[in-house]
């Protein structure tokens, strides 16, 4: 259905979309490349200057930065596996015949529309808090001595909360590719005398690895993001146990005003988003052609 | 899969379920809980599950004392407000890709996929001095633009998706019958992807409205909407978890009942089409 | 009115070329078939011809007036598409008003007509159902009803009866015929179904990778088909085409011989083979007739109550005067 008329409608009518959504990534990017070039205080913007890769040498070789990077991988990949494997284990679950399926889908999928501030706070103060919150409660009443969470274990703690806002996002995804598993595939593998446990590892895993391939990539780019869970529940503390390479770049962004250093952080990070991103649009592209 | 199972085993896998649904929600319903309490018994310990004095004080104080409405409102600004515009200028370019794919429409696709992967801290320089230097610091105008321009890939893409469910013999049929372009969106595909629009209507307000990272930075007071006003709660003051309870419980109650209402929409949205 | 002329019409997507270059003339009223198998272009010279395609060259003329430039709205054809395409939101009254809402026609008369066409094709008390509650045929009508109401110069059929069941089809395939004898309006109709090619038009164009093959009555192109692909194509069952020294004996490179115009015997005629599968269909028997040595098989057309089994050994006589001598490039001698 393509004639002339229709085509140079269709370009009119996309120009505005591509067009707002190219300055939006061009001009900040370009923005940020230029700034990563130059010495950009702004507490200090009279030393304005080109100084090459000095802000790069700083950002990388910063005592921060390594440690940013190592908590930013164990965050995603806490979190990542935490969601998956907990999210196979509550598809499976949910899809059996129960009652009340549709209740129980609601309450299962209810955090992910919790907006992360609230989250934040609410595990901060009402679980993870050593005086008053539900865990010290809960070890008292078994005799032990409360724990300060996020004081002891400030990067576990803080995947448990983001854990909690992805899970449902990764058994909604996870139970719609189950919904679309053919019973008469394991009705099959039944026949040919497959066991339960087999029959899962066989045919119910495969069926999910795209699925998993999907909530793996698009989290990750989600996770690579998280900054507001860290703002304000540690802080990126104590010392910098807690610190990633997102939180890192905003502290030398806003706290330190180092808009170049924050600029070179940035162009790192966008290094480690690409890597992430040319797998996942590898794997959603593979879907346009079908 | 499912398949006839006896009672028993219904029974219990019910039990199972519910027992995992509600350790899952716990914090949700536990907030809601102890956005009832008064102060004293929202921190007690041991805690108290039910048997706790009613009350709706907290809402009252954080309505009154905290200035709630004003944030309210501009989450609601800011969410619906970059939704609208976001539908506008998506709605045209889905239907081109849909109806009118060229050869580059799949690489325009993933293009605008891709501008959805760049971390924002990368940009958050360059956008706090854009915005520092054309006034927009914690204007409701800022955050609108910059809420549609983070969604507007989701939303053409979750249209395209819709839209691409729907036969182009059919739009040839109006075309045929004498439809000008005009009317044969208005009259024809409008109506019958009326479901998908909907969706992603809903889906993105419920994304402006839990955005966290720019809200936050790119607001003081003005424009500041909940998220914000939640983030103000971060800093000790005492015993405030009911309060704080109630402030929650009121930021992410409208959100949670569109949640609910969007499942299945979530993972078409969430997914750009590769999990139907 | 409705002549339809192509003259030099040409599409090509990118450096493929789809149709090359072809001329046809419909007249005013015919009942034109487009018949070729799937992927010779049929459906996209019907598509050039509604406008829904750009030519690449040529032009299209619509009753002598340019209308390769025309938008599709604006040449006064109306179509009816394979998957009927109604619009599922709205009901049967408005599906067949949309054209009229569309042309601007007040309230009244777009009534007048969407009751007339309704009467007509027996819809008048499905007119305020939707599309989805109402069976193949029945939408298959509210299309054709969306299409009548326009009186349009033209009909444009894409496969319209292909999503319906076999008895269904039948039933439609007399309706448009009848359809086409009470309002003489030309109508171009494509499909892949040889049989209703035969049935239905007063002219059919045989399409072949674009090019056009052969055009005539369809007892033009069942007495004289112009080469191999015709003579393949048309008929029911397939033409036997018989090569190497007896068909330069007849007179060819290539002869072909249609099963109706073999007799079967016994013991004598000059062909020889045996008997594979029978198909019975009552009033006749078709005989499928292996190891002749001139064609790996020989459909023969018998009497039904010829009775043959398989193995048996049969002798084929052709009726001299009814056998298709083709020369080495495939074409009628």
């Amino acid at each position: 259905m393509s004639t002339q008329a229709s085509r140079s409608a269709a370009r009119t009518m996309l120009s505005p979309a591509v067009i707002l959504l190219f300055v939006w990534m061009i001009v900040p990017l370009v923005l940020t490349l230029w700034f990563s070039f130059h010495r950009y205080n702004l507490l200090t913007p009279e030393r304005y200057g080109f100084i090459w890769f000095q802000n790069y040498a700083n950002f990388v070789t910063s005592p921060d930065f390594w440690g940013a990077i190592v908590n930013t991988l164990i965050l995603v990949l806490g979190v990542l596996f935490i969601t998956v494997v907990g999210g196979i284990l509550i598809a499976l679950l949910i899809d059996r015949p129960i009652w009340g399926q549709g209740p129980v889908r609601i309450l299962v999928i209810s955090p992910f529309f919790i907006m992360p501030p609230v989250a934040a706070l609410v595990w901060k103060n009402m679980f993870f808090n050593p005086t008053n919150g539900l865990f010290a409660a809960a070890f008292h009443a078994i005799g032990l001595r409360p724990y300060d969470f996020l004081g002891q274990a400030p990067l576990a703690s803080i995947i448990v909360i983001v854990a909690w806002q992805w899970l449902p996002f990764a058994t909604l995804i996870l139970l719609t590719a189950l919904q679309s598993l053919s019973s008469e595939q394991l009705e099959a593998a039944e026949m040919d005398g497959a066991p339960p446990v087999k029959r899962f590892w066989y045919i119910v895993l495969p069926h999910l690895s795209r699925a998993i391939t999907v909530v793996v990539l698009i989290q990750t780019i989600f996770l690579l993001g998280i900054l507001v869970e860290i703002l304000v529940t540690t802080n990126g503390g104590p010392g910098t146990q807690s610190t990633t390479l997102t939180f890192l770049v905003y502290k030398e962004a806003l706290l330190n005003f180092d808009a170049g250093k924050a600029a070179a952080g940035g162009v790192v990070a966008v290094i480690l988003a690409n890597i992430v991103a040319i797998f996942l649009m590898r794997a959603i592209g593979k879907n346009l052609d079908a | 899969m499912a398949r006839a199972v006896s009672t028993q085993r219904k029974a219990f896998n019910t039990v199972v379920a519910w027992g995992v649904a509600l350790l899952i929600a716990f914090p949700i319903i536990w907030t809601v809980l102890t956005s009832f309490k008064p102060e004293p018994q929202a921190v007690a310990t041991p805690p108290i599950w039910l048997g706790f004095d009613w009350t709706t004080k907290n809402y009252h104080d954080v309505v009154q004392q905290r200035g709630y409405f004003s944030f309210f409102l501009n989450s609601v600004i800011i969410a619906l407000g970059s939704t609208a515009l976001g539908l506008l200028i998506a709605i045209p370019a889905a239907w081109s890709m849909a109806f009118v794919p060229g050869r580059r429409t799949r690489d325009l696709l993933m293009w605008m996929l891709s501008t959805k992967m760049m971390p924002a801290v990368a940009v958050l320089t360059p956008l706090y001095l854009i915005f520092r230097t054309l006034g927009l610091l914690d204007s409701r105008l800022g955050l609108v633009v910059v809420l549609m321009l983070i969604n507007l890939p989701i939303i053409v893409w979750m249209l395209y998706t819709y839209f691409k469910e729907i036969p182009g013999e059919i739009l040839e049929a109006a075309r045929m019958d004498g439809a000008s372009l005009w009317n044969e969106i208005l009259y024809v595909l409008t109506p019958m992807a009326i479901p998908g629009i909907a969706s992603t209507l809903i889906l993105n307000i419920i994304l402006a409205w839990n955005e966290a990272f720019w809200t936050i930075i790119l607001t003081v007071t003005d424009a500041a909407p909940l998220t914000k006003f939640i983030s103000g709660f971060s800093s000790p003051q005492g015993l405030f978890y009911a309060k704080l309870s109630a402030a929650s419980t009121m930021a992410i109650a409208p959100i949670l009942i569109m949640g609910w209402f969007s499942q299945k929409q979530l993972v078409r949205g969430l997914t750009f089409g590769a999990v139907k | 009115m409705g002549q339809i002329t192509l003259s030099k019409v040409a599409k090509r997507f990118g450096d493929a070329e789809v149709i090359p270059p072809l001329d046809l003339i419909i007249d005013d009223g015919e009942f034109v078939v487009f018949v070729g198998p799937s992927g010779c272009g049929k459906s996209t010279l019907l598509r050039l011809i509604a406008g829904l395609e750009d030519t690449s060259d040529g032009r299209i003329l619509i009753d002598g007036k340019d209308a390769t430039a025309l938008g599709p709205a604006q040449r006064g054809l109306a179509m009816v598409f394979q998957s009927y395409a109604l619009y599922p939101h709205m009901s049967v009254r408005s599906n067949i008003a949309f054209p009229l809402k569309m042309a601007g026609l007040d309230k009244a008369e777009q009534d007048r007509r969407v009751e007339g066409a309704a009467k007509v094709l027996n819809l008048t008390n499905y007119l305020d159902r939707r599309p989805g509650q109402l069976s193949g045929g029945q939408r298959q009508r509210v299309a054709i009803g969306r299409a009548i109401v326009r009186e349009p110069a033209a009909f444009l059929f894409d496969e319209p009866l292909s999503n319906l069941d076999a008895a269904l089809r039948v039933g439609m395939r007399l309706e448009i015929s009848e359809l086409h004898e009470r309002l003489k309006t030309t109508m171009i109709y494509v499909t892949h179904d040889q049989v209703e090619a035969m049935t239905m038009a007063d002219k059919i164009v045989v399409l072949n990778a674009g090019r056009i093959e052969q055009v005539g009555s369809p007892l033009e192109l069942y007495r004289t088909p112009r080469n191999l692909f015709v003579a393949g194509f048309i008929g029911s069952p397939k033409m036997s085409f018989i090569t190497g020294a007896e068909a330069q004996k007849a007179g060819g490179a290539t002869v072909g011989v249609r099963p109706e115009h073999l007799r079967v015997s016994p013991s004598e005629g000059p062909w020889r083979g045996t008997v594979g599968v029978s198909e019975h269909l009552g009033s006749d028997t078709f005989f499928h007739v292996h190891d002749t040595g001139l064609a790996p098989v020989i459909t023969v057309r018998a009497d039904g109550e010829v009775a043959l089994s398989h193995g048996d050994t049969v002798h084929l006589t052709p009726q001299a005067d009814k056998i298709h001598r083709f020369d080495q490039n495939g074409l009628r001698i």
